[in-house]
């Protein structure tokens, strides 16, 4: 039986199916209880939206100096205004904010030129970021070389010194992670044994001990007369501890390559140093992007944490300028900055793991 | 089986005794296997019987537990570099086809001779386009592994294995994951690779393929090569029963 012998062309979709008025419906209002719902959800975004705005913005006060200039009643971000030198800066000398501003936009610019992909010379700019500029960045804000005055790590803080910390944590948990999930999957005994006690070590305590241990503990066994910067300390305790988590999320990616990628290339003679580097790891790194970004989102709001040890990072710094007796009861505005901050960098973050996945998709099916 | 050692020089892959367990489980029982240079060995039987482990000790994906395995004159050891000279002087096609997904189907086939061979890029990438020519895929080059059918990624596994100028290549069921209509693409390569004179060890059910090219069909069950013949009396007149129940089973259709 011949059903049709003529090619039926491509139609268009009908215009009820497409296009925003049909989104709406098909999303919004399909049926009485879906319609019911839609409407519920919009009444309390309208309670939710509404005071916020007008607290955050239309009622707020922005400029002055002192408390006295915050007469409305909604937010006075005068307050923020007011310290805001010292919540990207901490205790910095303000004569030498300079320094910082220079590398902080050494920072942003690095970062910018490795993110957008039409940039050139990408690869000798990866070198210079992860060589060359902790060098610049040490001589610049510790100084006591060229002239440069010596500003003691106590008094980094702030912005800055949260960014410092994620940074140096990020680049020093990655790699040891990935070499610790290798490890954990070697054959040799010793190599495994190692890892899988150090992992489960790091694993098994809270960060809040980790630092309390590297301030309060470590300076008791180390011998007298030898000690290490605080600010040190505090980024080894928290590199060694995120990279226990990398290297599990790095492991899980590992276990999800399947076993023929290796073999296949094992029998075109490559090492298995080359048959990590060049097969095995770069798709696994790629299929976990969302836990690594994960485990640094987590990293990076943890770096809240080393104020226990009397660091002062972002939020560190704003709860200390909340107990200023000139500015007592601005707590939420202080709040509110700290938060928008972190959400900033952590939203950021997010975004870029997102466009990477779509962008390095490239295998659909092995 | 001492005189072998003798004509070492014709012989490209020689196993002597080899045997293999899993845990308790004894899958390689004393094979004895000569593969002169230029031979085609078809290597058939039910599924289970060892044949792909059997070709996969060859380049020490599996290892072998009692015997001697020796590759164009190499004995086969626990050494790494040693298993790593083997590994680039013998080619190898999965079922799987195991490309890399990551790599475009160029960079498949230039990173072992850039990485391994240490050959600069422009060369290796000539190398692989010549390669890729020549098994009928030299237009999909810039693709990745996923967008190309399994016959096409099969031609692709094939032509990453020559880029490397392999002397032996080992075929381990390489038309048994693809669809009906791609068996052949996939069948004519290996022919014409047959023709050219390389020495081929094939796992694969593909009887056709065995009578036009294979200068010994062998037969494994349980671990054990049951028979080895040229393939005419291998087909017609087969001496053990196991064979003649297996070639029945499988030309019975």
């Amino acid at each position: 039986m011949i059903h049709n012998q003529t090619v039926i062309e491509q139609r268009p979709a009908p215009s009820s199916a497409i296009g925003p008025l049909a989104w709406l419906r098909t999303n919004l209002f399909s049926d009485p209880i879906n319609t019911i719902f839609t409407l519920i959800g919009l009444y309390v975004l309208y309670l939710l939206v509404v005071p916020t705005v007008q607290w955050a913005f239309i009622n707020a006060d922005w400029v002055g100096t002192t408390r006295e200039d915050c007469s409305r009643e909604g937010a006075c971000w005068v307050f923020v205004n007011a310290r805001f030198t010292q919540f990207i800066y901490g205790l910095y000398p303000r004569a030498e904010i300079w320094r910082a501003n220079i590398v902080f936009a050494g920072f942003f610019t690095l970062i910018a030129w490795l993110a957008i992909p039409r940039l050139p010379f990408k690869r000798w700019v990866a070198v210079f970021a992860l060589v060359g500029f902790p060098v610049v960045a040490y001589v610049l804000l510790h100084g006591g070389y060229f002239d440069l005055p010596r500003v003691p790590t106590h008094r980094w803080g702030g912005l800055m010194l949260t960014l410092l910390l994620a940074t140096v944590g990020m680049v020093g948990a990655l790699p040891i992670g990935i070499v610790l999930a290798l490890g954990r999957r070697s054959n040799m005994p010793i190599v495994k044994s190692f890892c899988v006690v150090f992992i489960e070590f790091w694993r098994g305590v809270p960060l809040i001990t980790v630092l309390f241990m590297a301030s309060v503990m470590l300076p008791l066994f180390m011998p007298s007369g030898i000690s290490v910067d605080r600010l040190v300390r505090a980024l080894i305790g928290l590199t060694l501890f995120q990279s226990a988590y990398m290297a599990e999320v790095i492991r899980g990616g590992l276990q999800a390559i399947p076993k023929g990628q290796e073999e296949a290339a094992a029998a075109l003679g490559m090492t298995y140093w080359k048959r990590m580097g060049l097969i095995v790891l770069p798709q696994a790194l790629k299929m976990m992007i969302p836990g690594i970004v994960n485990t640094f989102i987590s990293l990076f709001k943890d770096t809240t944490l080393v104020m226990i040890i009397g660091l002062f990072d972002l939020l560190g710094i704003v709860q200390a300028a909340l107990a200023d007796s000139r500015w007592l009861g601005f707590s939420l505005e202080g709040y509110v900055f700290a938060a928008f901050m972190f959400w900033i960098f952590c939203f950021s973050m997010s975004r870029y793991s997102q466009y990477l996945e779509r962008k390095l998709n490239t295998g659909h099916k092995r | 089986m001492t005189q072998t050692a003798t004509k070492t020089n014709d012989l490209m892959v020689e196993m002597h005794g080899v045997n293999k367990w899993y845990g308790d489980f004894h899958v390689l029982r004393d094979i004895y296997l000569d593969v002169k240079r230029g031979e085609r060995i078809v290597i058939c039987g039910p599924s289970g019987s060892g044949k792909s482990t059997m070709i996969r000790c060859i380049n020490h994906l599996e290892e072998h537990q009692q015997g001697e395995i020796v590759v164009g004159g190499v004995p086969l050891t626990q050494d790494v570099k040693r298993i790593e000279q083997i590994r680039r002087s013998v080619g190898m096609v999965f079922q799987h086809f195991n490309l890399f997904p990551h790599l475009t189907v160029l960079e498949n086939c230039c990173i072992a001779p850039m990485w391994v061979q240490k050959k600069p890029r422009k060369e290796a990438e000539e190398q692989a386009m010549r390669y890729l020519e020549r098994v009928r895929i030299a237009e999909q080059a810039r693709k990745y592994p996923g967008q190309l059918s399994g016959g096409q990624q099969q031609r692709v596994a094939i032509a990453r294995s020559l880029c490397m100028h392999p002397d032996v290549m080992l075929f381990d069921e390489p038309t048994s994951a693809l669809d009906p209509e791609m068996i052949k693409e996939v069948l004519d390569v290996m022919v014409e690779l047959a023709k050219e004179g390389m020495t081929m060890l094939c796992v694969t059910h593909e009887m056709g393929f065995a009578k036009t090219v294979a200068d010994r069909v062998i037969f494994m069950d349980q671990g054990q090569i049951i028979e080895e013949n040229a393939p005419e009396p291998f087909f017609n007149n087969p001496q053990s029963e196991r064979t003649k129940l297996f070639l029945s089973q499988i030309l019975g259709h």
